[in-house]
């Protein structure tokens, strides 16, 4: 009885290594049309999200008072990161957990933007406090701190993480 | 249906996934673009767009580029947009981003890697003749690093377009790199069968099915080479070849439940059923709503039945069919759920889809008839592309909705700040005003003193460098010089000659250090123009900053207000087509899915029926021996 279908079936195997269920397909023209349709309101939305972004910076974090921090991901395998947190002049301005999703993206060379908000122009003091684990298991934390000059041009900070094994520069502060 | 679509839908699967810094040999020292890659990584291509595309733009802006961090990487930044792109299934858009790489006027390098990307993009989509007239213009210099992708590619397009002639030299060629080990193997098997050389393909799917796999996406291929091998050999009925080719298949892998179904028809070559329950039996306890391991459920009953143990498989058809009947309601359930609109609702569940195993999780949702299947729709390349599409439009349509209410917030900052600036500003303006008199005073002072410094360098004239007090005195003795007579007073106009001769003295021998005096109060009088300078600056700044942050943003934000309502109006009426478009793909296949359960069910009713009838038979048989009769009555 089912040596007769056998054949069939393996012919059927073929093609359904590729990938393709036959029977479930409408209109291919319609996909297709609503494909491209799909394909335009994501150039339209992202348009908007490109003016949008403009005017937001333009309103809420105006270039004179304008700071960004930054993360980097120096030596990704020296520790596991799990937090970092930010004070400037001694208010919190960010604390992030990180995602195993976000650790890719840094392992990957990515660099995360942790912060953006307003400081009046002059000296002001960031701390960071680096929370994770080491290979050995062992939690690791480390906080430093450095002052930093607020001009009237937006300031742009880098926190490069290399881990406890790079002695002094385990956190370093890089201008952008 | 011929041999060669079967042979595509093969090879189509078989692109190797680029990665993302595939490009760039190291990760960009560019802040935004390294920050677009961040977003990228975790598969955000929204937002990893929106960076770039920005950072770009403002880089086409610049007077002088090459001072601009991105400079070293705006090729590898563009081809970026046409990868996040195209990830983000904006194919028409990467395309285009790609194209105007290719007709820019860009080094040779450049241009041949954008012409392999058109091509790939192409390839994807299925446009062949485009993809081959885009690879074609590959000449010259390739970037070492895609070398080989370049002609993996040019091989599949030929492949794809039935021109294994063409294909299989560039394959052979490509046997042993790395990067494509299990995968040229592969494709040249399936060049050799195009080619219709049956015999050097199982030899090339042997090959391919045992390299040597240090990761998933090779140990994938192996099986699949394995699996088809197997696969082939079975319909040449060579079996213990084909047996030995499906026994390589991974026990885990993707293919498995095919390489054990067909592994137990294999056994059954000569009647040797014994053999093939052991596959069957691993196979019919896994996810019975994969039809592999349904066959399984009716396979393995009738084999049992061929070698005569007809209760356990009478006891085994009775299992499959309570389970095809389970199946059967649940994919009414399903159906009724998915019409009821139930389905489209859970797919966007926003806690579940939070989790990197999202379409696991939908289907081990308790009492959620609506997308226990959804793992099996997902195997179909159109309902995998409609749903992403729907998911893309849902993201985008919280997006927008999230936009909406952050322009009544930016309108709500903007009033309090005109609240705030409007009444401080006339009285700013006013001390503004006093600032810059003074400030233009001194500066015209200072220019004047600046002017008699340089005419004083050119012509020195130490009279002008003269105290108050000694011009007071010489302007004294000039008076008193004037009313005296010269012969009555000598004595006198002699005293005061000494005494202009004195102040002359003075003013002259004096006049070098006067002169360096003069110069230091005027850098003095600079300095205090400078400060004065700096306050007129800060205050342009900030009452500029004061004006920028409340006018002038009306009509942007009415604009994009429209815009964005408009948006979503179009994204509510292509979610509504997109959705119905899955509700008829997912009802199809779920129906197609009730016919084939029906047959079996049917097919296993009979055998059933059949089973107790040998049964019956065998145990009247067995009564019936003499022995047995005796055996009977003494028990």
């Amino acid at each position: 009885m089912f040596m007769r279908n056998r054949i069939a079936t393996l012919f059927l195997l073929l093609l359904a290594l590729g990938g393709a269920v036959q029977a479930a397909e409408p209109s291919a023209q319609e996909m297709r049309s609503l494909d491209e349709q799909v394909q335009e309101i994501k150039t339209d939305v992202l348009a908007i999200a490109a003016e949008l972004s403009a005017l937001e910076e333009q309103l809420l974090f105006p270039s004179n008072t304008q700071v960004s921090v930054f993360v980097t991901l120096e030596r990704p395998d020296a520790f596991r990161l799990d937090a970092v947190q930010l004070s400037i002049d001694g208010n919190l301005a960010a604390h992030h957990i990180y995602s195993f999703k976000e650790l890719d993206a840094l392992s990957s060379g990515g660099v995360q933007r942790i912060f953006t908000g307003n400081l009046p122009g002059g000296e002001h003091e960031l701390s960071v406090t680096v929370l994770g684990k080491l290979p050995t298991g062992k939690e690791y934390q480390q906080t430093e701190k450095f002052t930093f000059e607020k001009s009237i041009e937006p300031r742009l900070l880098g926190i490069a993480l290399a881990g406890p094994s790079a002695g002094r520069s385990a956190i370093a502060l890089n201008d952008w | 249906m011929t041999r060669l679509p079967a042979l595509q839908f093969l090879l189509a699967a078989l692109l190797l996934p680029q990665s993302l810094l595939g490009a760039a040999a190291a990760p960009p020292r560019d802040l935004y673009f390294s920050e677009a890659i961040f977003w990228a990584e975790q598969g955000l291509y929204f937002d990893a767009l929106q960076r770039l595309d920005t950072e770009i733009a403002q880089y086409r802006g610049l007077d002088e580029p090459e001072l601009d961090t991105l400079y070293p990487y705006v090729h590898d930044a563009e081809f970026f947009v046409g990868d996040f792109e195209l990830s983000y299934r904006m194919h028409h858009r990467a395309g285009r981003a790609i194209t105007a790489v290719l007709e820019g006027n860009v080094p040779e390098p450049v241009r041949n890697e954008a012409a392999y990307r058109l091509a790939r993009i192409h390839f994807q989509k299925g446009q062949l003749d485009d993809a081959l007239r885009a690879i074609e213009r590959i000449d010259g210099q390739v970037p070492a690093d895609i070398r080989n992708d370049v002609e993996y590619l040019r091989a599949n397009i030929y492949l794809a377009t039935a021109r294994p002639e063409l294909a299989r030299p560039i394959l052979r060629r490509l046997q042993g790199v790395k990067e494509l080990a299990g995968f040229s193997e592969y494709n040249l098997a399936i060049a050799e069968l195009q080619a219709e050389r049956t015999e050097q393909a199982l030899s090339q799917l042997d090959k391919a099915g045992s390299v040597k796999a240090a990761d998933e996406p090779t140990r994938a291929i192996r099986d699949k080479a394995n699996l088809v091998r197997g696969t082939m050999l079975l319909e040449a009925e060579r079996y213990e070849e084909a047996k030995l080719a499906l026994d390589r298949v991974r026990l885990d892998g993707p293919f498995s439940n095919q390489a054990l179904l067909s592994a137990g028809w294999a056994d059954t070559h000569g009647n040797r059923y014994q053999r093939a329950v052991v596959p069957w039996n691993i196979l019919a306890k896994r996810n019975r709503t994969d039809p592999a391991v349904q066959e399984a459920m009716l396979a393995l009953p009738y084999a049992y039945g061929e070698l005569n143990v007809h209760g356990r498989a009478a006891v085994l058809y009775n299992r499959a069919l309570e389970s095809f009947g389970a199946e059967l309601s649940r994919l009414d359930a399903s159906i009724e759920a998915i019409r009821d609109g139930r389905f489209l609702e859970a797919l966007v569940r926003e806690e579940i889809r939070k989790d990197r195993d999202w379409v696991i999780r939908l289907r081990e949702l308790p009492d959620a008839p609506e997308t226990f299947y959804l793992m099996a729709l997902m195997a179909s390349h159109d309902f995998q592309t409609g749903l992403s599409n729907y998911l893309d439009l849902e993201d985008l349509r919280k997006r927008l909705l999230r936009w909406q209410t952050s322009f009544s917030a930016f309108e709500d900052i903007i009033a309090r700040r005109r609240d705030y600036y409007d009444p401080l500003l006339p009285e700013l303006d006013a001390q503004f005003r006093e600032v810059d008199s003074r400030r233009r005073l001194r500066l015209e002072q200072h220019q004047i003193l600046s002017d008699r410094l340089q005419g004083l360098l050119v012509a020195p004239r130490p009279e002008f460098l003269a105290t108050t007090e000694e011009r007071t005195t010489s302007l004294q003795l000039d008076a008193l010089r004037a009313g005296l007579d010269e012969e009555t007073d000598a004595a006198l106009i002699a005293r005061i000659e000494r005494l202009q001769g004195l102040l002359t003295w003075e003013v002259k021998t004096n006049y070098h250090d006067r002169l360096t005096e003069f110069y230091g109060h005027l850098q003095d009088s600079q300095v205090a123009i400078d400060e004065l300078t700096r306050q007129y600056d800060a205050y342009v700044r900030v009452r500029q900053a004061a004006t920028h942050s409340y006018v002038g943003y009306n009509i942007p934000i009415k604009r994009m207000r429209t815009r964005v309502e408009a948006g979503l109006t179009r994204i509510d009426l292509l979610m509504a087509r997109q959705g119905r478009m899955l509700e008829q793909v997912a009802v199809r296949e779920l129906e197609s899915r009730v016919r084939r359960l029906e047959s079996y069910e049917e097919r296993a009713r009979y055998a059933l029926a059949d089973s107790y009838d040998r049964a019956t038979a065998a145990q009247a048989a067995f009564d019936q021996t003499p022995q047995n009769d005796e055996g009977a009555e003494g028990e």
